[in-house]
């Protein structure tokens, strides 16, 4: 059967400012009732290329045929009077609307607004295709799942005989993918075209009838799904067959560094985000974190750093400082005589140090503060520091050294607006008893990193917004990795880099494992995450699932815990599985 | 692309002017857009001048340089003027410059100002001059404090929108005025006559020489404070980006709570001279408004201390300028001065457009409305 | 009892056109500093609109009041809106800075008014305003009740007419869902093929028009034509940007906000026997509970009673 084409589009370039070029020349056909893939890496130009059919950009040059006629996409208003309907990866939901008001915007004018008819037309579309929704629903109330859905009715509504979906599946469970792929499938049946934009593999085997590969904003080539394999595409994807071959050591001697007990954290609106998460990190370990997109990661990291107002739990550093002098450089005076209390401390020949001479009178504070600053009292024990409740700056003032490269690179890591030299200093301004910043050491700091790690920039004064991802990202990770720490923490470091910034950064995790550095991996790619880490372990909804050593661990048990499913059931229906 | 056959239908069709995200523009050209925009500006003012008096609109030149310059007398206040319009551009920079919208000036202002008549009023020659100047220094900078820092205790804490409640205290502290002007006089007239004592001294026999170097030397402080503290260090993080405040361990209130003291103490110190140094009197009216002009002149000096001084020149040029060409053209009252700053503001507001965006027509592809500038932009 | 209604009456109409207009705007995602310039601006074009139509007329008693309320309220929205033109076209089209523009408006249009003003010919506006402020016909022959309910010019009912119909267009028909839309999240609003640019400056050009009413009304009908400078229908401005967050920007409760707040202003006035500093310490009422509604919502943090999401800020559609 011939199919028709519906879109085509003939030589599309598209550049932002005078040097990046998002797409370059890109020829490309789309059928009727069929589901297309667009693959291609992060940053190829996929959602660009997109936008510029959903009206969100306007191509340099080029043109866009629909239905054979030359079209001209203004806005997403030209869009859907194309039949054209995206729904992009961040929803344009309004929170404060329920689904239905949010449905019909944009719609019916010149007819009367009548959101009761509305209601019935979307239910008769819903049982169609198989959707369920609460029109009355608002927004701020809804799940991510819902809140696709939402949209898809949306472009439904208006509509759209082409579909585009920008990683829809990026936020869904399994079970919520195969719902989404059979309403796709029965969209299908019913003539209509959906291009899904992706970069997963599987997927585009499971669905697509044809699969369109970008690289670096050029059109490698289109293929029949049918004609053609997992590995093929990933070859066309990245260039040169990439393998992750990243090199893992493999732990010595791991020693206890964080432990979190039973911690517990409820969200802004009254749900927990966290369920009695426990779990300890090693020195000289990489510990994974798997999990869906929002299942509390972030707030994990974020409540260990001291971001957040914990309901329950403990989290404890166990300070690497046995048989390692006491000094005030960390500690105040008090502190040294608590620890001495509890009889963590040790003059040098092994007599207990307890504040008191031979004779059981107490000593002055001279004589112990010069003991002190002679070197001669040590710690037994490794010191062990609480850290429930405290502020990200008594963490550090305790002389705790947790590294933190957040999520939010340019929210939380880094201020855009600043240069590479003023966001150094962020970690170490307060330093020195003087009123005044001091810019010299975070300047050569600066310099330092932008050579070792190759960020590429006009200079070290230049605001950070201005870098691109990658180059954002190295000078983060290189700030967090200068600060010397013994436990580094770091939410998805990768996500948006190409591959020799990842393995950048892969590296660099790594070096500071074989240094003993405790390194804790949030991620989102499991290949990544069982090539690189030692142990993962995996939260779903905010409780923990299990954690499994990497290197013998499967993938599709993993898969089977990140949606919901523990490690202890895995093992009972073990046989059955 | 010049092959289409459908190059007609296609050219009806594309956008006719598109609007592109500029990445940087150079200083100079940054400079030349805001010159072009303030000779418009003035230009424009001339015209309208002229239009409603039927006088050459070259003489609104001639007259705006007489008025500001034409005398030392009209020098020593255009000087002294900048200097107060500058006091609280400076008081209120290091709130801007973290995001926080302090619209209270003029009630900061008025309350330092009250605090410093009040112990002119209840203490002027009971206690030397000596001993009255100290105590109303620390009086006024007091009340500012007091008022800069409720807002900034309640965006705190509860995030209370600040802009509509420093805008609120302004008529509070107004009300204030009133109330005790009502106390002070019993005549009813509402008018407080000059007080005798606590009047600021001369220095080299001028009236005007404090004033102007005490807030010229303010600015200069507070450039240093903002580039060079930890504290400037702080405020530009919390106001870029509280999370990455957070992050790293800032208490976001405590800087909040401390950066309005500051801004309000300073205001309170304008008050303070404009009470003991110039006035000695107060009215409700006393703030003149700088409390709005000065958000001008930090939004144009893009929050720098040292630009300011050019800027807070620039507005209080215009507006002394404005009283001779009001003379010279014939005007009753004096809200024309007004409408030419108001005019001046808008082309100026308008040029950040002109530095964040560029124009794009249709068909011709990467020409700009700034054709030239962006040929040696090119060139560079 | 009753002149302390009738009066309460006068200055929460005053508030309530300016509080209307600023909601109007507000849901749009502007923040419009420049209402209380716009204000003025709105007195300056009616007042205007005035003396041109009296000015005309042989004698003053030949004022025909269908007449004099249609061309001053016509002139007074064309200069108000006009002022409004040009912060939508700053703030809109040129995506500058909301707050700094506001602050330019309203500098710039109490300016205007006062220039204006200093050329409008005053005489007519002692007749005019007694024309204008005329109450209903049988608004006196229902004795006490009459005169509060009924007794105030057409402004007044006016006013309440306008809130209620910007109630009722935000909350039940598609262009009020399509503006809450575009203060929401202009970026959702375009997608879905909402005109955003338009939108907005419809709601801005519409909003300082029924603004501009509010001070027009004010010298007009309130004080009867007598006129001093711009400084009080500033003032009223303000306080109307302050109501906008006392009612949560809804215009059906705005009715009853403006209300209060006017009896709070008014009731200083009232009272007999006060020396002037308990006049001045009630006079500042109205700010202080503005504050206190300010800090209380903000401790709340309903969902529903936070401004429209995307205030104050710019929309550029090729943002990334």
């Amino acid at each position: 059967m011939e199919k028709q084409k519906v879109i085509e589009l003939r030589n599309i370039t598209k550049r932002f400012g005078a040097r990046v070029i998002a797409n370059n020349n890109i020829s490309m056909d789309v059928m009727r009732g069929e589901i297309l893939s667009v693959l291609g890496e992060n940053g190829c130009g996929k959602t660009t290329l997109m936008n510029m059919l959903a009206g969100i950009y306007y191509p340099d040059e080029g043109t866009i045929l629909i239905n054979g006629e030359e079209a001209c996409i203004r806005s997403p208003k030209d869009a859907f009077r194309y039949n054209i309907g995206m729904i992009h990866q961040h929803f344009k939901l309004i929170d404060v609307f329920t689904a239905a008001e949010n449905i019909v915007i944009g719609t019916g004018s010149g007819e009367k607004y009548d959101i009761k008819k509305a209601k019935i037309r979307i239910n008769a579309m819903s049982k169609k295709y198989g959707f369920y929704i609460d029109l009355d629903k608002k927004v701020y109330e809804m799940s991510v799942s819902e809140k696709q859905t939402v949209e898809i009715v949306k472009a439904l509504y208006r509509g759209a005989d082409v579909l585009i979906l920008d990683e829809p599946t990026a936020v869904l469970t399994p079970q919520e993918i195969d719902r989404l792929f059979k309403v796709l499938s029965a969209m299908r049946a019913d003539g209509k075209s959906v291009i899904i934009i992706t970069h997963k593999l599987n997927e585009v085997m499971a669905i697509s009838d044809r699969v369109t590969v970008l690289r670096k904003g050029e059109h490698v080539k289109t293929v029949n799904t049918a004609e053609t394999t997992e590995k093929e595409l990933a070859d066309m994807m990245v260039g040169q067959k990439v393998t992750l071959n990243i090199d893992r050591p493999l732990p010595e001697n791991p020693e206890l560094r964080l432990e979190v007990e039973g911690l517990s954290l409820m969200g802004s609106e009254g749900h927990p985000v966290l369920d009695h998460v426990s779990f300890a990190a090693y020195g000289g370990e990489i510990l994974g974190i798997a999990g869906i997109a929002g299942s509390g990661q972030r707030e994990l990291l974020e409540s260990i750093a001291g971001l957040h107002h914990l309901q329950k739990g403990r989290v404890t550093y166990y300070n690497p400082k046995k048989d390692k002098p006491i000094t005030f450089y960390h500690k105040t005076f008090d502190r040294v005589m608590e620890l001495a209390a509890e009889g963590m401390l040790r003059y040098a020949d092994g007599r207990d140090f307890t504040g008191k001479d031979a004779d059981g009178h107490p000593l002055s504070k001279k004589a112990i503060c010069s003991q002190v600053e002679a070197g001669d009292i040590f710690f037994k024990e490794d010191e062990v520091i609480n850290l429930r409740e405290k502020t990200p700056l008594q963490i550090r003032e305790l002389g705790v050294r947790f590294s933190f490269v957040p999520e939010d690179r340019l929210g939380m890591g880094l201020v855009g607006n600043m240069d590479i030299i003023d966001n150094m200093m962020l970690r170490s301004y307060r330093r020195g008893k003087s009123v005044f910043v001091d810019r010299k050491a975070p300047e050569s700091l600066a310099n330092e990193i932008v050579k070792s790690l190759q960020v590429v920039t006009p200079n070290t004064n230049t605001p950070v917004r201005r870098l691109s991802g990658g180059n954002v990202q190295k000078v983060l990770v290189g700030r967090e990795i200068a600060a010397g720490p013994k436990v580094l923490m770091a939410a998805y470091p990768v996500r948006g880099l190409d591959i020799n910034s990842s393995y950048t950064i892969y590296n660099l995790l790594t070096e500071q494992k074989k240094n003993g550095v405790a390194v804790i991996f949030v991620g989102e790619d499991l290949d990544v995450l069982l090539a690189l880490c030692d142990r993962v372990m995996v939260i779903a909804g905010g409780k923990v699932m299990g954690t499994v050593d990497a290197r013998t661990a499967r993938k599709d048990e993993i898969g089977l815990m990140m949606t919901g499913t523990t490690q202890q059931e895995i093992k009972e229906e073990g046989g059955s599985l | 692309m010049e092959t289409q056959p459908k190059k007609q239908d296609r050219v009806k069709k594309e956008p006719l002017i598109r609007l592109v995200k500029r990445d940087a523009l150079a200083k100079k050209k940054v400079v030349l857009i805001y010159a072009i925009a303030i000779v418009a500006s003035l230009v424009l003012s001339a015209l309208i001048c002229a239009l409603f008096s039927s006088k050459n609109p070259l003489s609104f030149f001639g007259a705006l340089f007489e008025g500001a310059f034409g005398s030392p007398r009209r020098i020593w206040l255009l000087l002294q003027d900048t200097a107060l319009l500058l006091g609280v551009a400076v008081a209120l920079v290091p709130a801007f410059k973290m995001k926080f919208w302090n619209l209270g000036g003029n009630g900061q202002i008025l309350v330092g100002g009250l605090a410093a008549i009040s112990c002119m009023y209840y203490l002027g020659g009971k206690i030397s001059d000596a001993l009255l100047i100290p105590l109303m220094i620390v009086a006024s900078i007091l009340a500012g404090a007091v008022w800069g820092v409720l807002p900034a205790i309640f965006k705190a804490f509860f995030d209370t929108n600040e802009s509509l409640f420093t805008l609120m205290l302004n008529y509070i502290a107004t009300g204030l005025v009133s109330m005790f002007i009502t106390i002070w006089v019993k005549s009813g007239s509402g008018i407080l006559e000059p007080l005798k004592y606590g009047n600021f001294p001369g220095l080299f026999g001028s009236p005007y020489l404090l004033t102007i170097l005490v807030f010229f030397i303010l600015a200069a402080l507070m450039y240093v404070y903002l580039r060079y503290t930890k504290h400037g260090y702080e405020i530009s993080v919390v106001g870029d980006s509280p999370n990455t405040a957070k992050y790293i361990g800032i208490d976001v209130k405590r800087v909040i709570i401390r950066t309005m003291i500051i801004s309000g103490a300073l205001a309170g110190v304008v008050g303070l001279f404009l009470a003991g140094g110039i006035h000695h009197t107060i009215s409700t009216a006393s703030a003149n408004n700088m409390g709005f002009t000065a958000i001008m002149a930090t939004w144009l000096a893009a929050f720098n201390p040292l630009v300011m001084m050019g800027t807070c020149f620039f507005i209080i040029f215009i507006s002394r300028g404005m009283v001779e060409v009001r003379a010279d053209f014939g005007f009753t009252n004096d809200s024309i001065a007004n409408i030419v700053i108001g005019l001046v503001y808008f082309c100026v507001i308008a040029c950040s457009f002109f530095i964040t965006y560029r124009v794009v027509f249709r068909k011709t592809g990467a020409k700009t409305l700034e054709s030239d500038e962006k040929k040696g932009e090119n060139a560079v | 009892m009753t002149l302390f209604f009738v009066s309460a009456i006068s200055i929460a109409t005053v508030l309530l056109y300016g509080c209307v207009g600023e909601i109007i705007t507000e849901k749009a995602g502007h923040l419009n500093l420049g209402i209380p310039g716009i204000m003025c601006m709105g007195t300056a074009g009616g007042c205007l609109g005035v003396s041109l139509y009296m000015g005309g007329l042989p004698t003053p008693e030949n004022a025909s009041w269908i007449l004099l309320v249609l061309i001053s309220l016509l002139f007074s929205i064309v200069f108000a809106a006009a002022l409004g033109g040009v912060y939508a076209l700053l703030t809109v089209t040129l995506r500058c800075n909301q707050n700094i523009t506001g602050l330019a408006i309203t500098i710039f249009g109490s300016g205007a008014t006062n220039f204006i003003m200093s050329f409008v010919d005053r005489t007519h506006f002692d007749p005019a305003g007694k024309v204008i402020s005329s109450a209903l016909p049988f608004a006196d022959r229902l004795g006490g009740f009459g005169r509060v309910v009924l007794g105030h010019g057409i402004f007044v009912y006016l006013a309440i007419a306008v809130a209620i119909v910007c109630a009722i267009v935000l909350s039940r028909t598609r262009v009020g869902l399509h503006l809450r839309a575009v203060g929401e999240s202009p970026a959702t609003a375009d997608a879905a093929g909402i005109n955003v640019i338009l939108y907005k400056y419809v709601a801005i050009l519409w909003g300082s028009a029924i603004a501009g009413l509010g001070g027009f009304y004010y010298i007009m009908d309130y004080i009867k034509g007598s006129w001093e400078n711009a400084a009080t229908i500033e003032a009223f401005g303000w306080l109307a940007i302050a109501l906008v967050i006392f009612v949560l920007w809804k215009p059906g409760i705005g009715i009853l906000g403006a209300f209060l707040f006017g009896a709070c202003y008014i009731v200083a006035f009232v009272i007999p026997n006060i020396t002037p500093t308990q006049r001045e310490i009630i006079k500042m009422l109205p700010y202080v509970v503005t504050i206190v509604v300010l800090v209380l919502t903000s401790i709340r943090k309903k969902r529903e009673h936070q401004p429209p999401a995307s205030l104050g800020l710019s929309y550029f559609r090729e943002d990334r």
